[in-house]
């Protein structure tokens, strides 16, 4: 399992949860199974948010494995000037 | 509207062109000579990217009509450089490193170059003065003070 | 990230040098072709009726007087696009509001600022397109305007969007507002954080919009032919992106819009957005001509750019030992009249520096009566580090604490964790603050009314989708496509040094072009510092590639396995082992062989590009200020920052130079004014002041080099870093000089004359 952590911005979204562990094994299914939690965040995890999974940060990598008890933190993405 | 006929010399050559009164300078060289390295970058004489020589004096050529090129020599970033020789500012404007996008540069070589023959031994101040008139908004002007201070020695024959 | 190569330490020939730029030539002698200096026979001019007010609603728009006039071909307005329900879609990887995008293009309900595009004109010249918008007949119904951030946040303020609910409060407001979004990042418990802090600071800051001042203004050329294929040519920072938006707008199918990217005369944040190419494209097709439009300079600052303006609350506590037990900060953003202002990553990075156990950041993202803010290099960075440093320097000076030895004390590293999300990577800004220490500037002395301020800087940088495709020539020279755009920096030199690096060839035999959108795959914008981390590690993965084929095609020609033949310095090898030897062949070799071994060699790469290493950079500033006008001079600048690996170190100071200069320009001059109707008043460069040569110093440069692990060169990026720290940097300097702490920006003369009247009547 892993052990999924939301930046505290997404919490109105999520009724205040921010720690929670899923049984997934890529960005794709956690953003899946995100969204069938958390249907307010859907607007989120289409659009803007990255993960970092053991504090590599990853955008838009829908099929980047998450290992079995790795760390994954979903926060905004960033793009510059 | 009736155009004007006029008659000029552009970097050496003699050349014709129709143009309505109100017509720059800087319009006339771009769409009616096609000489499109004199850039545009504000039409209100406030950048310097327009800068040409018309008789041997740096103006903008947004401030100037193209009437009133009639009998005159225009000196563009197009004759700058002779035949495959670079002009030594051009030379040390590409070895300092001196440009980035590369939009203001026709303006302040144009600028630079009307300094040098004014003051060939200019102080750094001297420069940032002579360059005042013609902005860039990527290099921080470090590198083109330090081309233009360069070009300056070689020219003086101390390279 | 598995696919892409991580960093290696080894000797360099070609990375580290200073070779000249592959786009210098046509620069110096006027060549190089810029969105206004491509023409095609036939073609028309565009030109844009705008808003002559701050914000009303269209009764009517008539256009029949401007058709008649002889010479106009074509008009577009709200009516010739398809209106877009509020949807956030992808843009390339850009997520953008389309309901907002198109009515920004093309006001349709309500115009929200002054400059906002109401109509667009297509004629056989300039005056005659001029004359026409002069004809477009349009009834207003004029509102009360909000110019404001704080103002506009007012629950009396005029309202832009009737339908606006704040995202990000739960429950869901009753009433809708001009405050589009609220954020919130927490980490720990910043009550008691604040318990423990012996010293507390609290103080508000603003800043006023600045525009990005590319010296091109937006230019494009768009050609529609009859069966509904669009060529269009722009200054653009990300060719896909706008094909995408163009496609969008227009409701066409992608392949049926090329775009070709012009040079680009600056962009900074500002040309990562369409603004007249969807209405070119409209207009040649109605007209069945080529579309030129060109901005004028008043028009670039009416209706394109600026950044936001910004007001910033900060609250800083920490112990007498210089420890910092808890932070907040209160960020609130104009995002001018449609909401997605940087207040985000200003949030994110606000405190990102430093390591503090307890912090809450709040951001307020605000719709008001200007135009629509667009990135500007390190987006709302500066505007949060203007307040978050200004602060640091106050902690610093009343603990009695040299300032840059209380960020050391604070300072974030690798397995710092951030209050937005991960914790941090390997990072340099450690090691960037002691080189600042160590500059001789930091211990140079100062003179009477001098003062010496010092401010740093983090910024993410990103990485993104991202192409290359090498092509190895007969002779054995190397065409590189790139898909990214060298935004000026010099990031083709970078890509080119990198290949030839990889093939083991002089970097004069590889030469660089951008691609068009049919040449290769998506590309994000160059955007976020990713120009040479994101597109070198694309020309990095392709000329790997090659490497490989060249091997396998040596392996052929000489005979031996695969796995005999190594690549080294341009040729191909016998392995260490030494079990199979052979005369090695040259690249140019094995291209001469090519056609008749296989066919042409080529590289490529397709990559959403992962791992961008942050960037952190450190400034020591020493101002003079003239106590008579209230001017500021700057005396001496210094700019330190990790950059990861410095390709071609000049580009790299280039960055930081102009870097710096634009945030010294947002310091002292830069603002936008505004009259009591909501009109812009200072739409050109003589009243809005950049900065000019004669205004500044040299601007010295000191590059670290902590090398990014998810990169072959260790490269992280560096071009935005350089604008976040000089508006503290200044700002403490200042206070250094005087004794008086500026709050306001710009320290525009008046400004410093009436703070120094102020502390001398006893003011605070």
């Amino acid at each position: 399992m892993a052990k999924i952590l939301l930046s505290s911005s997404l919490a109105p979204f999520t009724d205040g949860e921010t720690a929670l562990e899923l049984p997934v094994a890529n960005v794709g299914q956690l953003f899946q199974a995100l969204a069938c939690r958390y249907p307010r965040l859907q607007p989120s995890l289409a659009a803007d948010l990255a993960v970092a999974i053991d504090g590599e940060i990853y955008q838009d990598a829908l099929l980047q494995a998450i290992p079995g008890d790795s760390e994954v933190f979903l926060f905004p993405k960033i793009a510059g000037g | 509207m009736t155009k004007h006929h006029v008659s000029a010399t552009v970097n050496g050559d003699a050349v014709e062109f129709l143009c309505d009164s109100q017509e720059t300078l800087l319009e006339v060289l771009r769409d009616e000579l096609r000489l499109n390295g004199t850039k545009e970058g504000c039409g209100t004489g406030d950048c310097g990217a327009c800068s040409v020589m018309l008789d041997g004096r740096l103006v903008c050529s947004c401030l100037v009509l193209g009437v009133e090129a009639e009998g005159r020599s225009i000196e563009t970033i197009e004759g700058m450089a002779v035949g495959r020789e670079l002009h030594v500012l051009q030379r040390k404007f590409l070895e300092h490193a001196a440009l980035q996008c590369g939009i203001c540069t026709p303006g302040i070589l144009i600028a630079a170059r009307a300094l040098l023959e004014r003051k060939p031994d200019p102080t750094e101040a001297e420069v940032r003065c002579g360059l005042a008139g013609n902005l860039c908004r990527c290099t921080g002007y470090h590198k083109i003070v330090e081309a233009v201070l360069d070009a300056a020695r070689e020219m003086r024959g101390q390279g | 990230m598995s696919t892409q190569p991580r960093y290696q330490e080894r000797e360099l020939k070609v990375v580290g040098t200073r070779p000249l730029r592959p786009d210098g030539v046509d620069k110096v002698t006027g060549r190089a072709r810029y969105g206004a200096d491509i023409s095609l026979p036939g073609q028309l001019i565009g030109k844009v009726l705008r808003s002559p007010h701050a914000h009303a609603r269209i009764k009517s728009i008539d256009t029949s007087l401007a058709a008649a006039l002889p010479g106009v071909k074509a008009i577009v307005t709200r009516d010739d696009f398809a209106d877009m329900p509020e949807e956030y879609a992808a843009a390339g990887e850009l997520t953008i509001n389309f309901r907002d995008v198109t009515r920004n293009m093309m006001a349709r309900e309500k115009v929200l600022y002054d400059g906002h595009p109401l109509a667009a004109v297509a004629a056989t010249s300039e005056s005659i397109a001029r004359e026409a918008l002069k004809l477009i007949r349009v009834e207003y119904e004029i509102l009360p305007h909000v110019i404001d951030v704080i103002a506009a946040m007012q629950p009396d303020a005029p309202l832009l969007h009737e339908e606006q609910y704040t995202v990000g409060v739960n429950p869901r407001p009753a009433r809708p507002s001009n405050l589009a979004k609220r954020l919130e990042f927490k980490l720990g418990d910043v009550e008691a954080g604040f318990s423990r802090a012996e010293l507390i600071i609290e103080r508000e800051f603003n800043t006023k919009p600045v525009h990005q001042g590319y010296i091109e203004p937006q230019a494009c050329l768009a050609s529609y032919t009859e069966d509904g294929q669009a060529e269009l040519w722009t200054s653009t920072q990300g060719h896909f992106v706008f094909r995408a938006q163009c496609a969008k707008l227009l409701q066409m199918e992608i392949s049926k819009i090329r775009v070709t990217p012009t040079e680009i005369g600056g962009g900074f944040g500002g040309k990562n957005n369409i603004y007249n190419e969807p209405l070119a494209i409209a207009l040649s097709k109605k007209s069945h001509r080529p579309v030129k439009m060109v901005m004028t300079r008043e028009e670039v600052f009416r209706a394109t750019g600026p950044t936001s303006g910004g007001n910033v609350k900060v609250k800083l506590g920490a112990t007498r030992a210089g420890r910092i037990t808890a932070a907040t900060a209160e960020l609130s953003f104009q995002a001018g009249a449609f909401p997605g202002s940087s207040v985000a990553p200003a949030s994110m990075c606000a405190f990102t520096r430093y390591d503090i156990p307890n912090v809450r950041v709040v951001g307020h993202d605000v719709t008001v009566n200007r135009p629509k803010v667009a990135a500007y290099r390190a987006p709302g960075a500066p505007i949060a580090a203007f307040a978050v440093e200004s602060v640091i320097d106050e902690m610093a000076k009343k603990l009695g604490i040299d300032p840059i030895e209380f960020r050391l004390r604070n300072a974030a590293k690798e397995g710092t964790q951030t209050y937005y999300g991960p914790k941090l990577g390997a990072i340099g800004y450690i090691q960037t603050l002691e080189a600042a220490r160590a500059h001789p500037h930091y211990s140079a002395p100062l003179g009477p009314d001098q003062g010496r301020g010092v401010a740093t800087g983090f910024w993410f940088n990103i990485g993104n989708e991202t192409t290359a495709a090498l092509n190895i020539n007969e002779d054995g020279t190397v065409a590189l496509m790139m898909g990214t755009i060298d935004v000026a920096g010099g990031s083709r030199a970078a890509m080119a040094m990198m290949v030839a690096e990889e093939l083991g060839i002089p970097v004069d035999r590889v030469r660089p072009h951008i691609g068009d959108t049919s040449s290769l795959g998506f590309n994000f914008i160059t955007a976020g510092s990713r120009g040479t981390f994101a597109g070198g590690m694309a020309c990095v993965v392709a000329a790997r590639e090659a490497i490989e084929k060249l091997r396998s095609r040596a392996a052929g020609i000489r005979d031996v396995p695969l796995e005999a033949v190594v690549w080294k310095d341009g040729h191909a090898c016998p392995a260490e082992d030494g079990a199979r030897q052979f005369a090695p062949l040259s690249l140019a070799d094995i291209a001469r062989l090519a056609g008749k071994t296989g066919g042409p060699i080529s590289g490529h790469a397709e990559l959403n590009v992962q791992g961008a290493g942050p960037g952190f950079g450190a400034h020591i500033v020493d101002v003079e200020v003239d106590r008579q006008t209230g001017s500021i001079k700057i005396l001496r600048y210094t700019a330190v920052q990790d950059v990861g690996r410095a390709i071609h170190p000049a580009y790299v100071e280039g960055q930081l130079q102009g870097g710096v200069v634009q945030g010294i320009g947002w310091a002292l001059n830069e603002e936008y004014v505004y009259d009591a109707d909501g009109i812009l008043a200072n739409p050109g460069f003589l009243d809005y002041r950049v900065p000019v040569a004669s205004d500044l110093p040299f601007i010295d440069t000191f590059i670290v080099e902590v090398p990014n692990p998810n990169h072959p060169y260790g490269v992280r990026g560096c071009g935005e870093v350089p604008i976040i720290a000089p508006l503290a940097a200044i700002a403490n300097a200042v206070e250094n000089a005087l004794g008086i702490r500026f709050c306001d920006l710009p320290l525009s003369p008046p400004k410093v004359l009436q703070g120094m009247d102020e502390a001398a009547a006893g003011g605070d």
